[in-house]
C-alpha cells in the first residue's frame, strides 16, 4: 500500500518557495457549478481540469472554486468568469476541453469565447 | 438519474459540506459474500429536524432559492432501492447527518460506482478546511484517507491544491483502491 510518507519529501521540496496565495486586486475567479444538476451533467471533470491547469500553469492570478446551483440547470456544466472590473462572463455546457479553450483564449489572452457563453447559447435556441 | 455511484457520493456530501461540517466520514464497503456495497457519508454538520428528514426524499423540497426541485437525495435513494438494496437517513439537529445507501452488488440494475477516487479528490482538494476521512473496503482488506493526516505531515502554509500534493492524493486514492479491490469490477 501507498502510504503518506512521500508527502514529507514533498513538503521538504517545497520548503522556501511557499507562499501563501492572496487575495490580490486582479485575482480572477472561475466558478464552476457544483450542485446536483452540475453533477449529472458532467461538471466534475470540468473543475478538475480548471484546477489541474491552473496549478501546472502556476497561474497565480486565478482562483479556481465551486459553487451550487445558479439555476440555470439546463445549460450545465457552467462556469462563471469574475473579473475586477469587468462584467461576470457565463459559459454553458461546458466539457474539459472548452474549458480549456477558455482558459487559454480568456483567462489567459483575455479574449471572451463568444460561442461558448450564454448569451450564444440562448440566441441559438430563439432560432430554432 | 447520475450515472455513477461517486457522483451520488459527490452530491450528497456536498450537502455536508453546505451544513457546515467539519468533519466529513465517508465510507464505501465492499462484501461479496453478502453481495452487497455499502455507503456510509456522516457528518457532524447542522443536521436536521424529524419533518425535514421526511421532506429531503421529496424530489418537490429543497431548501434552495434557485430552483424548486432538490433531486440529490432522491437520486440516490432510488439508485439504492432500484437495485435491490436500501437507503435512509439518520440526522439530529446540531449533531450531524448519516446518510447510508446499501445496493445488491450483483443486481443488474446497479449502477457502477464509478471513478470514486476523482469523487474523493475533488472533496478533499476543493474543501481543505474539512477533514475527510475516507475508507475503501473489499471484503477483509481496506485502505483510510484521513486528511488530517495529511495535514499534519504538511504543515500550515501549503495547499492541497499544489499540484505535487494534489497529484500525490490523486495517485494515493487510485493505487491504493486498486491494491484493495485487487482491480475487481466493482
Amino acid at each position: 500500500m501507498k502510504s503518506l510518507e512521500e508527502l514529507r519529501a514533498i513538503r521538504e521540496k517545497m520548503q522556501g518557495k511557499v507562499g501563501i496565495r492572496g487575495e490580490s486586486e486582479d485575482q480572477i475567479r472561475v466558478v464552476v457549478g457544483m450542485a446536483t444538476c452540475g453533477i449529472a451533467s458532467g461538471a466534475r471533470p470540468v473543475l478538475t481540469a480548471l484546477s489541474d491547469a491552473v496549478q501546472e500553469q502556476g497561474l497565480m492570478n486565478i482562483n479556481v472554486t465551486q459553487t451550487g446551483c445558479i439555476g440555470l440547470c439546463q445549460y450545465e456544466p457552467i462556469v462563471e468568469v469574475m473579473e475586477p472590473g469587468k462584467e461576470k462572463v457565463t459559459y454553458v455546457r461546458m466539457t474539459p476541453e472548452k474549458a480549456m479553450e477558455v482558459l487559454r483564449m480568456h483567462l489567459i489572452d483575455g479574449q471572451v469565447v463568444t460561442k461558448y457563453t450564454l448569451g450564444a447559447a440562448q440566441k441559438s435556441e430563439k432560432k430554432e | 438519474m447520475m450515472p455513477e455511484i461517486s457522483l451520488n457520493i459527490l452530491d450528497v456530501a456536498e450537502n455536508s459540506v453546505r451544513a457546515g461540517a467539519s468533519l466529513i466520514e465517508i465510507g464505501v464497503f465492499v462484501q461479496t459474500e453478502e453481495d452487497t456495497l455499502t455507503v456510509v457519508i456522516k457528518d457532524d454538520g447542522c443536521g436536521m429536524s424529524e419533518e425535514q428528514i421526511e421532506k429531503v426524499q421529496d424530489p418537490f423540497y429543497t431548501t434552495r432559492t434557485t430552483r424548486k426541485v432538490g433531486l440529490g437525495v432522491p437520486f440516490f435513494k432510488q439508485a439504492a432501492e432500484s437495485a435491490g438494496g436500501s437507503f435512509s437517513i439518520m440526522s439530529e439537529e446540531g449533531k450531524g447527518t448519516v446518510v447510508t445507501a446499501v445496493f445488491q452488488l450483483s443486481n443488474i440494475d446497479r449502477m457502477p460506482l464509478g471513478d470514486m477516487s476523482s469523487t474523493i479528490h475533488t472533496l478533499v482538494v476543493f474543501n481543505e478546511e474539512i477533514r475527510f476521512i475516507y475508507t475503501y473496503r473489499y471484503d477483509d482488506r481496506e485502505f483510510v484517507l484521513d486528511t488530517q493526516e495529511i495535514r499534519e505531515i504538511l504543515g500550515e502554509g501549503i495547499s492541497l491544491k499544489d499540484p505535487e500534493v494534489s497529484g500525490f492524493i490523486k495517485e494515493f486514492l487510485e493505487s491504493n483502491k486498486e491494491e484493495t479491490d485487487q482491480k475487481a469490477d466493482v
